[in-house]
């Protein structure tokens, strides 16, 4: 018998084999920035319906959008970065055709996520008093300090519930194949705080090497993830496409024009769906391969 | 006789919005507000602090989109929230919309439950307005920006802070308004933006016109001063040698024609 912790790779189909409809599943990443691309793509690809989903949103939120696979959305902001406004979401949103929106400000959803990795029902912040956020929000509620402050009175602050997940999904530049996991990039974001708030997480990453390798060349406070917070774990070369994986790659700003210009029409997005998304992620990257080829030549 | 253009007009208003600001972290959300906040480093106010907009702390003060310098710290967006609520923080934001009681909306234009235009959503505006100074920074001046009430409050002005309780009303600090037409702060009567001074060539009835509310304003308005010597020679040699600034407010002859 192995004296060592459980081997947790998997496939990316066996990792989408274990979600179901109606699952509230977080996303990592920040906007176009090292975002499980690739286990976003296999969500597509499924019969999955009726998602509720948790991110700081990008293409991820696009994408499913489009595929009429959102039911509710829990976000602060979809963006694409080098192009504002995400196409795909604000079709979505012009079109009403997601049930639920949860719209909250950057601060509320870190909190959120903050209240749930630590089992408490909510946490006390400033952020949304005043904005609209609270009116489109009514179920978040204020709540009133118990302490007077320095000039006697009693601030109301919001209580924001938890942002309890059933499934997290991250992409990391390395992981073991026990989950302790790091992020080589200029931020982790806030992927340890979905894996921590949610039953089960996987994380997609570059490359998995030896525990050993993990630390060998980067130091050791960007050892992000442990393998508590972690239920499997994939190998996803350039997973995280087509948003950045510093320093393993940066954003193909190329295909994310493409892939923004395509959103506007229904005819060219059928034409990007079943050139880029209609086979599995090995039939997305060579796709991937042949769009620079031509790029290349014109 | 200053032969500064528009843009560095607007440069010199923005520097001045963090002149005060003393040892904080200046944070600018696009172009303009980045060439104004380092404007204000290199002049003004050398103990702000500067990011690269990304995840770290700049220890100079490098010219705009220049990516090479020495680094004093780390600043990963989950940090950033940790200032905001900490207040050390004087953040300049953009603006899709700004009502007479200076609430900003970034989240989308019509009904929020079908908006007519989506847009990015309410981002970190609720938060930052509730807990350390806030300015905003408008490219083009007119009357679809300047509301009578925007769409969605993303940004809580005075009025809204103050009506929501002390929680809220006590770090709200909405500090100027700065466009390619005049400089605001929100003093006005009942919390309402006031006129503090017009762009040289701007007159106060060009920025009535081109504002869908009514402005408070105090006798004569002063004329924006113009960049010194030193100012526009930092803007045009050190900070924009590349003159990106008129790309976001185009010389003032050039709009005529």
């Amino acid at each position: 018998m192995s004296n060592k912790p459980r081997d947790k790779r998997m496939s990316i189909d066996e990792v989408v084999a274990t979600l179901e409809d109606g699952m509230t599943i977080g996303i990592g990443g920040w906007g176009p920035r090292r975002k499980p691309m690739a286990l976003v793509r296999a969500i597509l690809r499924s019969d999955l319906k009726d998602l509720t989903i948790v991110s700081w949103g990008g293409a991820d939120v696009g994408l499913l959008a489009r595929a009429g696979k959102i039911r509710k959305l829990i976000y602060a902001f979809v963006s694409l970065d080098s192009v504002p406004l995400e196409p795909n979401f604000g079709k979505a949103r012009q079109e009403k055709s997601i049930p639920e929106i949860v719209e909250l400000d950057e601060g509320m959803f870190q909190t959120g996520l903050l209240a749930a990795s630590q089992r408490l029902p909510f946490l006390p912040l400033r952020a949304g008093l005043g904005s609209d956020v609270l009116v489109h929000n009514p179920q978040i509620v204020t709540i009133t300090s118990p302490y007077a402050d320095s000039d006697g009175a009693f601030e109301d602050l919001v209580a924001m519930p938890a942002l309890n997940l059933d499934v997290a999904l991250v992409h990391l530049n390395r992981a073991d194949r026990h989950g302790n996991a790091t992020y080589l990039g200029p931020d982790p974001y806030f992927d340890d705080l979905f894996a921590m708030a949610a039953d089960r997480t996987y994380v997609s990453c570059e490359q998995v090497v030896d525990t050993a390798g993990l630390t060998v060349d980067t130091p050791v406070q960007r050892l992000l993830l442990n393998r508590m917070m972690v239920t499997g774990v994939v190998e996803t070369p350039n997973g995280a496409h087509f948003t950045t994986c510093t320093p393993d790659y940066e954003r193909d700003e190329k295909f994310q024009k493409a892939y923004a210009a395509a959103a506007k029409d229904d005819t060219a997005w059928a034409a990007f769906e079943e050139r880029f998304l209609s086979g599995d992620e090995a039939a997305y990257q060579s796709a991937v391969a042949d769009f620079h080829a031509q790029e290349e030549t014109k | 006789m200053s032969d500064a253009t528009r843009a560095e007009v607007c440069a010199a208003a923005i520097a001045d919005a963090f002149k005060d600001d003393g040892e904080i972290f200046g944070s600018p959300m696009g172009m303009l507000p980045m060439l104004g906040v380092r404007l204000a480093k290199l002049t003004s106010n050398p103990d702000l602090v500067l990011s690269d907009g990304e995840s770290l702390f700049l220890g100079g003060v490098p010219p705009l989109f220049a990516k090479a310098d020495v680094v004093e710290g780390w600043i990963p967006f989950r940090r950033v929230f940790e200032v905001v609520a900490y207040g050390k923080r004087h953040v300049m934001m953009g603006a899709t919309q700004v009502d007479r009681h200076g609430n900003q909306n970034i989240s989308a234009i019509g009904d929020f439950a079908q908006p007519k235009r989506q847009l990015l959503g309410s981002r970190g505006a609720p938060g930052n307005t509730v807990n350390n100074r806030t300015s905003y920074w408008v490219p083009k001046h007119s009357d679809r920006v300047f509301v009578e009430e925007v769409d969605i409050v993303s940004g809580v002005g005075p009025k809204r802070a103050r009506e929501a309780g002390v929680g809220a009303a006590k770090f709200n600090d909405i500090h100027r308004i700065v466009t390619n037409l005049a400089v605001f702060d929100v003093l006005g009567a009942d919390d309402t933006v006031r006129l503090l001074s017009v762009h040289p060539g701007v007159t106060v009835d060009d920025v009535v016109a081109a504002t869908g509310f009514e402005l408070q304003i105090e006798g004569d308005v002063p004329e924006t001063r113009t960049p010194t010597a030193e100012e526009l020679l930092i803007i045009r040699e050190v900070l924009d040698p590349k003159n990106l600034r008129d790309r976001e407010v185009p010389p003032v002859e050039a709009v005529a024609s």
